[in-house]
């Protein structure tokens, strides 16, 4: 209960920020006689909203699905490089500045490739999303990997374990907290890479929601489906919060036993 | 009949390599260990100690010299051996029985009789009802005990301990003295104690190998004439403060 309260009350300045601002806004557009195709107020938007439910709603599973298979894909091939460059250091050589290099090219200047090479379907997005989430997850499980007690291997040496007991009970469980911060970027990364595969070509999801109402100045719409944005992320950031929070209990573990 | 050692290191030398820096660590360092017999190493900190535990689990190859077991050579061979390091390095992954139970799981014991085995040595190892607790849950004492429940579930007869009780309070630290004592009359393994303690090298141990500063080289070897079982009370008797007269001596040169 007391816990409950003090997560309220550091909360607390940032909501009450922010509804001032909301405040501000709407009685700005209000009075100051602002089109609403160049800023719509609050409730505008939030009328588009309940207008547009269902159909946001369908657009934004599109989206969702390019997001989560993507973020899939780049979990999956981030895992299989990571261990495969901490298992041969040559590999790591050679790939790791590599990946390096890879980032910086711009994910606006590979998204349009993508799209000639694989369509306006599915396929794209959930390969500029998986781009996208690849390195950041790379790079923390390599980084998760080096931070591996050597001590701890030698001591399961010595118990004569195999490589994969080492690699599912020391490895794995001591690169995981940098698989998580990984993976709290990608996730954030993931909604954006999907949007803009979108905005360059699709039959549907909120990138092609967002240029619908934008070719048409229909600008509290755009809002709308920035809002929708804005939710999806924030779900996705605190779904690999709580994931983290299921998968490593022991990180949620206190000192109990005194002294003996 | 030959008598054969259970761990003998012979003329072991060891360089540590750090870039283009040399340091000798060890110098032609020779000891043995009988079966069932707690043999200590003592020297001042910096003395190679740790490398001589991990060179004797196989763990690091010397430069010269080679360990045997059993009256094998093993030499950098990483060995099937109760090796307890000088941090407990439970994984804080795993809840008490979890990391008690990995030596068993290692050589392919199905889990439900390795959990088995682990609560049956719970009381033991005076851990009773802690068995799902996660590491950083329990006191020094307790993870200490824990580290050596898996060091004695290791299947081999030989038990490698770097420092074990190092990192305790003077008081958690006698008792845990006593315990492992204990412990070792139990299940009779033979013992390669390492320690900086000399109190503690003499309290445990049947023979004491005094190793010199770096680069460690055998300086004395001592039989420890003390009755068993050892009580703190010998602590203050005669014989215990010769002892220690000689081993000041003996680290002092």
């Amino acid at each position: 209960m007391k816990k409950k309260w003090a997560s309220i009350k550091a909360n607390l300045p940032a909501a009450v920020l922010l509804a001032v601002l909301v405040l501000f806004w709407e009685l700005v557009s209000r009075t100051a006689g602002i089109a609403e195709y160049i800023l719509p107020a609050p409730s505008a938007i939030a009328v588009s909203l309940a207008d547009n439910y269902s159909l946001l709603l369908e657009h934004a599973g599109v989206t969702l699905s390019a997001v989560l298979s993507g973020l899939a894909l780049a979990v999956v091939v981030a895992l299989l490089l990571a261990t495969a460059m901490d298992r041969w250091a040559t590999l790591k050589q050679a790939v790791y500045p590599v990946l390096v290099i890879s980032q910086a090219i711009p994910i606006f200047a590979l998204a349009p490739l993508m799209l000639i090479w694989f369509g306006v379907g599915l396929l794209p997005k959930v390969l500029i999303v998986a781009l996208v989430c690849f390195f950041p997850l790379a790079v923390n499980l390599v980084e998760g990997f080096d931070q591996v007690d050597r001590e701890a291997v030698e001591l399961m040496q010595t118990m004569h374990a195999d490589r994969w007991m080492i690699m599912r009970s020391v490895q794995l469980p001591s690169a995981l907290p940098y698989f998580f911060s990984g993976l709290k970027i990608a996730a954030t990364y993931s909604v954006l890479g999907a949007i803009i595969g979108e905005w360059l070509g699709a039959r549907a999801g909120l990138g092609i929601y967002m240029l619908r109402a934008m070719n048409s100045f229909r600008t509290s719409d755009l809002f709308a489906s920035i809002i929708v944005v804005i939710i999806l992320s924030l779900a996705f950031f605190k779904l690999v919060e709580v994931s983290g929070w299921l998968v490593m209990p022991w990180r949620r573990k206190t000192h109990k036993i005194s002294e003996d | 009949m030959i008598f054969i050692e259970k761990l003998s290191m012979e003329n072991v030398s060891s360089t540590y390599y750090s870039g283009t820096q040399r340091l000798a660590v060890l110098e032609d360092v020779s000891l043995h260990v009988g079966e069932g017999e707690f043999v200590s190493v003592l020297g001042p900190s910096g003395s190679g100690k740790t490398t001589i535990l991990k060179i004797a689990a196989g763990l690091l190859k010397p430069d010269r010299g080679r360990i045997l077991i059993n009256g094998k050579d093993i030499t950098g061979a990483p060995q099937l051996v109760g090796y307890m390091p000088q941090q407990d390095l439970l994984f804080p992954w795993k809840t008490l029985k979890q990391n008690a139970a990995l030596p068993l799981l290692a050589v392919k014991t199905g889990k439900r009789e390795a959990y088995r085995r682990v609560e049956e040595m719970l009381p033991v190892f005076g851990l009773e009802g802690f068995a799902d607790y996660y590491p950083v849950q329990l006191s020094g004492g307790m993870r200490q005990r824990a580290a050596l429940l898996r060091t004695m579930l290791v299947e081999s007869n030989l038990m490698l301990l770097d420092e074990p009780f190092a990192a305790l309070d003077a008081l958690t630290r006698e008792s845990m003295q006593d315990w492992l004592l204990d412990i070792w009359r139990r299940f009779r393994r033979s013992v390669l104690f390492v320690t900086h303690s000399i109190d503690e090298a003499i309290y445990l141990s049947d023979r004491i190998c005094v190793i010199s500063e770096r680069p460690g080289k055998n300086a004395l070897e001592q039989v420890i004439e003390l009755p068993r079982p050892r009580t703190k009370a010998m602590m203050v008797t005669k014989e215990f403060t010769l002892y220690k007269q000689l081993f000041i001596n003996a680290l002092a040169s």
